[in-house]
């Protein structure tokens, strides 16, 4: 087969990790541990998001996580849900850090709570002080090639736009942003947040993005594990048809049988 | 410091009291909590996990107290 990459060999590399898996999938909302894990199980993905909260320390003996997914088997991408500040961001990510052991994050830095849009100046001043750290930042941001460029240029190791508002479910709502980002970049592209069932995982995909991060999706599908298999597939098959190559629209029809030889 | 020798702290915005003399990380046990499965910041500076044993609790300290949770 002359096909430039084999199935199994279809992998992608973020800040010098490879994974196979092109779904990131986040562990909020779930009814249950015991549901997230199955989840997480089926999707196959190999990086889950996690939040950094304040232990309760009024009972510390709650279930915990990482007694269900265990973060020597599935990478734990701390993010910054939550902050509205890079000031705050930043202060998460040190204590992430020294909490799992790992310079790969992921930075959002909300600017208003009803749409959960990012603010970009604070981002991209809290990428630049991350990257300073030595933090490997993959960053939540606005569909915006210019702005992907300027996080790219500050070091963000992955770029990581919105489809649509976080939870929305909406789908992507522009693909030439999409695409522009994912043709200007150097680095990977997921996008994250705004995904609502399987087929939008698949446009981001044929796009070209390099993966799709989702959390509502799957935890409030009303059977999660079966959307997450979901979601493993039309991820999957999306890479495929990007890398297959899709054929040009036509405007009118195409007859797919011979002409000649008719009766 | 109060008169019996009990350090009051903040602890996650709640105050509490820790003996004196108290390293971190056994003010971390005395919570319950496993200090290799927490992070730890003092007065806004995160505390290495290698410290925790040899950083002491002074009176006034502000803690938080972080691990990961479900989260998008």
């Amino acid at each position: 087969m002359n096909a430039p990459q084999s199935f199994n060999s279809d992998t992608w590399t973020v800040a010098g990790r490879t994974f196979t898996s092109r779904l990131i999938v986040g562990t909020g909302k779930y009814k249950s541990f015991e549901e997230n894990a199955a989840a997480v199980e089926a999707s196959g993905a190999e990086i889950v998001t996690v939040a950094v909260r304040r232990v309760n320390i009024s009972d510390p003996g709650q279930p915990k996580l990482t007694d269900f997914i265990d973060p020597n088997k599935i990478t734990y991408l701390p993010n910054t849900a939550g902050c509205f500040t890079a000031e705050d961001a930043i202060r998460t990510l040190r204590l992430a850090r020294e909490a799992g052991g790992w310079n790969l994050v992921k930075l959002e830095v909300l600017g208003e709570a009803k749409t959960l849009y990012p603010d970009m100046r604070e981002t991209l001043r809290a990428t630049e002080t991350l990257v300073k750290e030595g933090f490997e930042p993959m960053v939540y941001c606005v569909d915006d090639p210019i702005a992907a460029k300027q996080l790219e240029e500050a070091g963000a190791v992955a770029i990581m736009p919105l489809g649509a508002p976080i939870g929305s479910g909406l789908g992507i709502q522009n693909l030439v942003t999409i695409r522009l980002i994912v043709e200007g970049a150097g680095v990977p592209v997921l996008v994250d947040a705004g995904v609502g069932t399987a087929s939008d995982a698949a446009v981001a995909m044929e796009l070209g993005c390099d993966g799709v991060l989702m959390n509502t999706a799957i935890a409030e599908a009303k059977e999660p594990v079966l959307m997450a298999r979901a979601m493993k597939g039309a991820v999957e098959a999306g890479r495929l048809a990007y890398l297959a190559g899709r054929m040009q629209k036509r405007r009118y029809a195409d007859p797919s049988s011979p002409l000649a030889g008719l009766i | 410091m109060s008169l019996d020798d009990n350090l009051s702290v903040r602890v996650n915005g709640e105050d509490r009291q820790v003996p004196g003399g108290s390293s971190v990380a056994a003010m971390v046990s005395l919570l319950g909590l496993d200090p290799k499965r927490v992070a730890v910041e003092r007065n806004l500076e995160v505390i290495p996990r290698s410290l925790l044993a040899t950083v002491s609790v002074e009176d006034g300290d502000a803690y938080e107290i972080v691990h990961f949770v479900g989260g998008g």
